[in-house]
């Protein structure tokens, strides 16, 4: 056992990029890639098992559920929601957390102490079940999944945002500009800014996996984003009542979610480690 | 050390009040309680007359502090739908997921704690490699989909265990199985990396250099040390189970707080809903409280300051 040499760092970070890629391009492409529609409706060939096992075939590779819809085909089009879910939620919550988080590393003092407050807060709610309160009260929905998942993670950002901008504003070349006499938002915007990219891309990255787990969640519980195109978490929700007879309904969505969420975290992991090479093993 | 044990303590209550304040702000966007407690065809004048009995038609300010009041009394409201005390439902179904949350904690414990260290110590062999990649795997599976998986292999396909439900020893292994899995692979990887870090400090290469022998540096110098950033962080997974593993539990029809809420919220019970909300943000503040109390033990740092 000795002397084996795990991948290295620089492989794994490669394999997650290549499934988010891989992610991403089945959801960019899904009516070109996916052989069926999504919601074309085949009531003869229903219910049938992934093409390895008795009784499947390679025209339903991966089985087809309980209306003869191609398996195949849901989880590639299901891409499109949870990643557009996932996408639009780290948008939104990396500026949002960002701006706060700037402002508080800047100033510090009590804007500084109200944010440290909040965000521990934040962190002792039991998120999720706020998530399925909001969610249930005032409707689902895209934009409503959206907001609820970046309330959920903004402080992620701005933690880590906050951290740099105070290792940054004692900077000598931050203390030049300021006597010289650059005005506050354009050297928040020049200097502080740019030094605090590379923190919010690995947060941006762990966020993505985090969001397309929750959004599952969400889904699952029947309170995520509906529509014609069901999202991975609602796929399981509905392979559910099918565990008993048929376990593909559900492991499929499920493996989609994994894989792709494995894929963030190897991201997350990589970048952490080229931007921060003092961390890891 | 007090001064330590005093800002946490006052950072607990000013946390509790956020949150206090945040679940009875979101329990007002709910909608009018007297909407959902009058009859359809109750008048206006009744109406009003509830209103005034149920002090809703007090300031905001007024109606928050009576809410904290009554919740520091044990009072968390009234479920409608249920007809009974929010409080007296929380804790009846406390018991199972305290049953639950902790032989899956113990369980998660017990494999990641000598699994993390074994392979931080056999580092970058074939073990540490497979270790670490299931970690990875558990870590980016969503725990509900492995729950669900392993119904559909342990009780349907092999039909050695039931699928759902409570009564004995049979009914919560795979549940506890679940959750064991998804805190096992955070604190599994935590473990690796905090003891890979505290083996390269300068005080266990001085601990080599002055000729002790290995079994107590790892023991004694490494291990002790290793431990503090897993218990801040297993503090958290309990607190976490204890304020309701909301989606295991309803998968497995486990009676317990977690599917309490996730049906009070199907029933739009929103006073029950509250109830829980803040129940186990009370339930993450005070574990956390604690955790920072074991600290004043374990970590010789805090008592010094």
């Amino acid at each position: 056992m000795r002397g084996f040499r795990p991948a290295g760092r620089d492989t794994l970070g490669l394999i997650g990029l290549g499934i988010l890629l891989a992610a991403v391009a089945c959801a960019l492409l899904a009516p070109w890639i996916a052989p069926f529609e999504p919601t074309a409706i085949n009531l003869p060939a229903r219910m049938r098992p992934p093409f390895w096992l008795e009784g499947g075939s390679v025209a339903h590779l991966l089985g087809t559920d309980n209306l003869g819809r191609d398996m195949l085909s849901r989880v590639i089009f299901g891409a499109r929601i949870s990643l557009a879910v996932g996408a639009a939620a780290v948008v939104v919550g990396a500026a949002i957390g960002s701006s706060i988080g700037i402002i508080a590393g800047y100033f510090s003092g009590w804007v500084d102490l109200i944010l440290s407050v909040v965000i521990n807060a934040q962190l002792s709610f039991p998120f999720t079940l706020l998530a399925i309160f909001l969610l249930a009260t005032l409707g689902g929905g895209f934009w409503p999944v959206v907001l609820v998942l970046a309330l959920g993670t903004w402080v992620n950002y701005a933690r880590v945002v906050r951290g740099q901008v105070m290792s940054v504003k004692n900077q000598d070349y931050v203390h030049a500009a300021v006597s010289v006499g650059v005005p506050t938002t354009r050297l928040l915007r020049t200097t502080v800014l740019p030094n605090t990219v590379s923190p919010i891309i690995v947060v941006a990255s762990f966020s993505m996996a985090q969001a397309i787990l929750t959004e599952a969640a969400l889904s699952f519980l029947g309170v995520g984003v509906d529509g014609s195109n069901p999202s991975w978490g609602t796929m399981l929700n509905d392979g559910r009542a099918f565990l008993q007879t048929a376990w593909w309904l559900t492991a499929m969505p499920g493996i989609a979610i994994a894989l792709t969420v494995l894929g963030g975290n190897l991201c997350g992991d990589w970048l952490q480690d080229r931007f921060n090479p003092k961390v890891g093993g | 050390m007090l001064r330590f044990l005093a800002r946490r303590l006052a950072m607990a209550l000013v946390v509790l009040l956020i949150v206090s304040f945040t679940t009875f702000v979101v329990g007002h966007l709910t909608g009018d309680p007297v909407d959902l407690i009058a009859p359809e065809n109750a008048s206006r004048e009744a109406k009003e007359d509830l209103r005034e009995h149920l002090g809703l038609n007090k300031p905001l300010m007024v109606q928050y502090g009576s809410y904290v009041w009554r919740a520091l009394q044990g009072d968390l409201g009234f479920s409608f739908v249920q007809q009974a005390a929010v409080s007296g439902l929380i804790a009846e179904r406390l018991p199972a997921t305290l049953q639950l949350a902790l032989t899956g904690f113990v369980l998660s414990i017990l494999i990641a704690v000598p699994l993390g260290i074994f392979i931080a110590l056999n580092r970058n062999t074939l073990w540490d490699f497979i270790a670490t990649s299931l970690a990875m795997i558990g870590q980016s599976a969503p725990n509900f989909w492995i729950g669900l998986m392993l119904i559909a292999l342990f009780a349907v396909q092999l039909r050695l265990l039931p699928v759902s439900g409570y009564g004995g020893v049979s009914y919560i292994i795979l549940p506890a199985i679940t959750i064991a899995l998804q805190s096992a692979a955070r604190l599994t990887r935590l473990m690796r990396a905090s003891m890979l870090e505290v083996l390269n400090a300068d005080y266990v290469r001085t601990a080599r250099s002055k000729g002790l022998r290995e079994r107590s540096v790892l023991w004694v110098h490494s291990f002790r040390n290793a431990m503090i950033p897993v218990v801040t962080m297993a503090g958290l997974e309990l607190a976490e189970l204890i304020g309701g593993a909301f989606i295991t539990e309803t998968i497995f029809a486990w009676p317990g707080v977690g599917r309490l809420a996730v049906n009070a919220v199907y029933q739009r019970d929103f006073p029950l809903v509250q109830g829980v909300v803040l129940f186990a943000a009370a339930a993450f503040v005070v574990i956390n409280f604690l955790v920072d109390l074991l600290y004043v033990v374990i970590d010789p740092r805090v008592k010094l300051s």
